[in-house]
């Protein structure tokens, strides 16, 4: 996509981040101690802690990648939604108070506060960082994708200046100014994503999403007899559909041939030579174009053009009434060059409301489809109450009353913004604004649509939110190495001053892994990679968490073998599926090690089994386990 | 080794009782989740049928379990509340 930058978005830009900095450098001035730096001092109210709940987890899969994913495929976007709020229940009735009780800085304290194990202090830091640069890559991804319509620079400089001011933040006081920073943003997100809400259903369905100062494109259509100088140069057949390259004036374009005629596709052409042309011109010329269009409105029965203002049920309603065109992504080689298009495919609104679009495999008899899907569902269900970044938010508030009321408080929140989600998703899936090239950026690309203003405060809302988490998840790291790994696994007993210098030297250098990893896996999507994370966070943590909290026959020895299993298995089956071998080895999926992507289903079983078999077969270890109830 | 909260905490002689109802309400939410996700591998199209103005099962189910977990929070922490008021009296 083409993007100029506006100047009142760089400025905002440049007055959140200073914000932001202002707030760390006021707080580092107040943290001393490892208490401060790791926890806050356990000193958040619980009503800042579970705002700051919300900022923490509301990361930029679920503003840029869900969003995203319901403009582009419905209902099955929206699933994400209820799973990863589905998680805050596993948190809130098991997780939430024990855990507040048995830690005091890191979750590796929880797990080992009746064992004082090694091996337990090993694995869980390990999986600590396991886990967090698996969540840290598509943030990264995410701040690279926004940097670009936000201030009109190239993607890297998007993920060094993220790294740049994380390290920042986490490097000078930690976990308090990381708490307010997700405090704010996590409130001004849920806040200015309600203001998009409302201007969705002001502006209701128009079969013509046109918006001031942002025409709509008008789609040609030619057919034998008024071509409209087009000549017919060549065809490609792909999975039953016809694509024609026309030309006109020296520009190559692509049509679909169908029974109505040569419908017009969007297209990306790289020339043998590395040249790219969109729509067969390069790419100054602007000839590239946001689309996303209802191609008929059904209101009570009648076609209409255009509902006017609308409330939100009759947003659904309608939208399940009526057609509208998504556009669906075609790769075929032609003379030797790449050839990208995005055909326009006329979809019933029923089918948008329905799962479906995105996991197509369960609309037929494919056991293993199925069996993905309910993986998935099921890392959702269980990833969030294994979170280390979400985790170590527990120790920042005074008592068990206070973690168990921020967390209502934070599902709530958190709640509230998963239902505007299917709003905001479907809003962009038909208001003319998706870039085929970024599905991520929909909910910003909407809210450009409405008013540049709107635009730059979302956009810079959704850089804080990939700050803020970045932030959590930098400082959850930070805390694995200097505190679990350097100060109890290698016995260093280091002073209250060097754990927190320790601290900071260990975010400086997750943050360049962070920048590293960010420019290396660009293009790839946000909230798949989040389920990643949510399904090896599930299996490695949950069963060692869930089994301390609850089985008193657990043992240290089966805790972390089955964190082991669980990190082993979870990636393994990642790393063997089919998705895997399609993106980056060119494997088709079909021709894939293993048919399985969502590990959690067997990662999770095989982990649980470990710590049950393990703990079993070492009861002799317990003679030594610390009463701490 | 210093293990125990980053704050000081006070004995909590509820914990037992909070701990088996969160186990109770856990299961109850678990039960209706299994459910929603049964339909969608089992019977998608059955997501299609309008069941409650004009809104298809798998949006009043999806908003469902979204309101279904705040609310079910909300009487977790009243019930909680009531415990600790009881049990931790004198402390």
């Amino acid at each position: 996509m083409i993007y100029e930058a506006s100047t009142f978005a760089v400025v905002l830009f440049l007055v959140f981040v200073a914000l932001v900095l202002g707030l760390s450098f006021y707080f580092a001035r107040k943290t001393k101690s490892a208490s401060g730096y790791f926890a806050a001092g356990g000193s958040i109210h619980w009503a800042v802690n579970g705002i700051a709940f919300a900022g923490d987890y509301l990361s930029a899969a679920s503003f840029l990648g869900i969003c995203g994913m319901i403009a582009y495929s419905g209902y099955d976007g929206f699933l994400y939604s209820i799973g990863y709020l589905a998680g805050w229940i596993v948190a809130l009735f098991l997780v939430a108070e024990p855990l507040k009780r048995l830690g005091k800085y890191t979750f590796t304290d929880a797990l080992d506060a009746k064992f004082n194990s090694k091996g337990i202090q090993f694995t869980a830091a390990f999986s600590t960082l396991i886990v967090s640069i698996f969540y840290l890559i598509p943030q990264m991804v995410g701040a690279g994708d926004l940097v670009t319509p936000l201030l009109g620079l190239p993607h890297w400089v998007g993920v060094v200046i993220v790294g740049a001011i994380v390290i920042t933040i986490v490097a000078t006081a930690g976990m308090t100014s990381t708490t307010y920073v997700q405090f704010i943003k996590g409130g001004l997100l849920i806040v200015f994503s309600t203001i998009l809400a409302v201007y969705i259903f002001n502006n209701g369905l128009s079969l013509k999403p046109e918006h001031e100062g942002q025409k709509y494109h008008d789609f040609i259509v030619l057919n034998d007899s008024n071509m409209q100088g087009y000549m017919a140069a060549n065809d490609t057949t792909i999975k039953g559909h016809t694509f024609v390259k026309m030309q006109k004036e020296g520009v190559d374009r692509w049509f679909e041939s169908t029974d109505k005629g040569y419908i017009e596709v969007l297209s990306k052409t790289i020339k043998a030579d590395g040249t790219e042309l969109y729509n067969g011109e390069p790419k100054e010329k602007a000839k590239f174009f946001p689309v996303g269009h209802m191609n008929k409105i059904i209101v009570d029965g009648k076609e209409v053009d255009a509902t006017g203002a609308i409330g939100p049920f009759k947003f659904l309603s309608t939208i399940g009434n009526s057609e509208l065109v998504r556009f669906l992504k075609q790769k075929f080689k032609d003379n030797g060059d790449d050839v990208t298009l995005w055909r326009q495919d006329i979809t019933k609104g029923s089918d948008m409301l329905i799962p479906g679009l995105q996991f197509p495999d369960i609309k037929d008899d494919s056991m293993i489809g199925k069996i993905n899907f309910i993986s998935l569902m099921l890392a959702l269900f269980l990833g969030t109450a294994s979170l280390p970044h979400i985790l170590i938010r527990y120790y920042t508030v005074s008592s068990q009353k206070a973690a168990r009321k921020s967390t209502i408080v934070a599902i709530a929140a958190i709640g509230f913004f998963y239902v505007l989600t299917l709003f905001m998703g479907l809003g962009a899936a038909v208001n003319g604004v998706l870039d085929v090239e970024s599905s991520n950026m929909s909910g910003p690309l909407l809210a450009k649509a409405f008013g540049i203003g709107l635009f730059s405060i979302i956009s810079a809302i959704a850089f804080a939110t990939v700050l803020g988490t970045v932030s959590g998840l930098i400082v959850a790291s930070s805390g694995a190495i200097a505190h679990d790994f350097i100060d109890k696994f290698l016995g260093k007993n280091l002073t209250d001053k060097a754990k927190v210098r320790a601290g900071k030297f260990a975010a400086f250098g997750v943050g360049i892994i962070a920048i590293l990893l960010g420019i290396l896996f660009k293009g790839m999507n946000v909230s798949f990679l989040v389920g990643w994370a949510f399904a090896v966070a599930a299996s490695a943590n949950l069963p060692a968490i869930l089994m301390v909290l609850f089985w008193k026959k657990t043992t240290a020895k089966g805790v972390s073998w089955s964190i082991i299993v669980g990190i082993v298995s979870a990636l393994g089956i990642i790393m063997t599926g089919p998705t895997i071998g399609e993106q980056f080895f060119g494997i088709a999926r079909e021709n894939a090690i293993q048919p399985i992507d969502a590990p959690a289903i067997i990662s999770f079983t095989l982990a649980l089994l470990t710590l049950v078999v393990v703990s079993l077969m070492s009861q002799k270890d317990n003679a030594n386990k610390i009463d701490v109830n | 080794m210093s293990h125990g909260p980053a704050a000081k905490l006070g004995v909590d002689n509820a914990s037992g009782k909070k701990a088996k109802l969160g186990v109770w309400l856990f299961i109850l939410y678990t039960t209706v989740y299994a459910i929603f996700v049964a339909i969608g591998v089992l019977n998608y199209e059955t997501m299609g049928k309008i069941v409650l103005g004009q809104q298809n099962l798998a949006v009043v189910f999806g908003f469902g379990l979204i309101v279904l977990a705040i609310i079910m929070g909300l009487i977790y922490n009243w019930i909680c509340t009531g415990y600790e008021n009881k049990l931790n009296k004198e402390e």
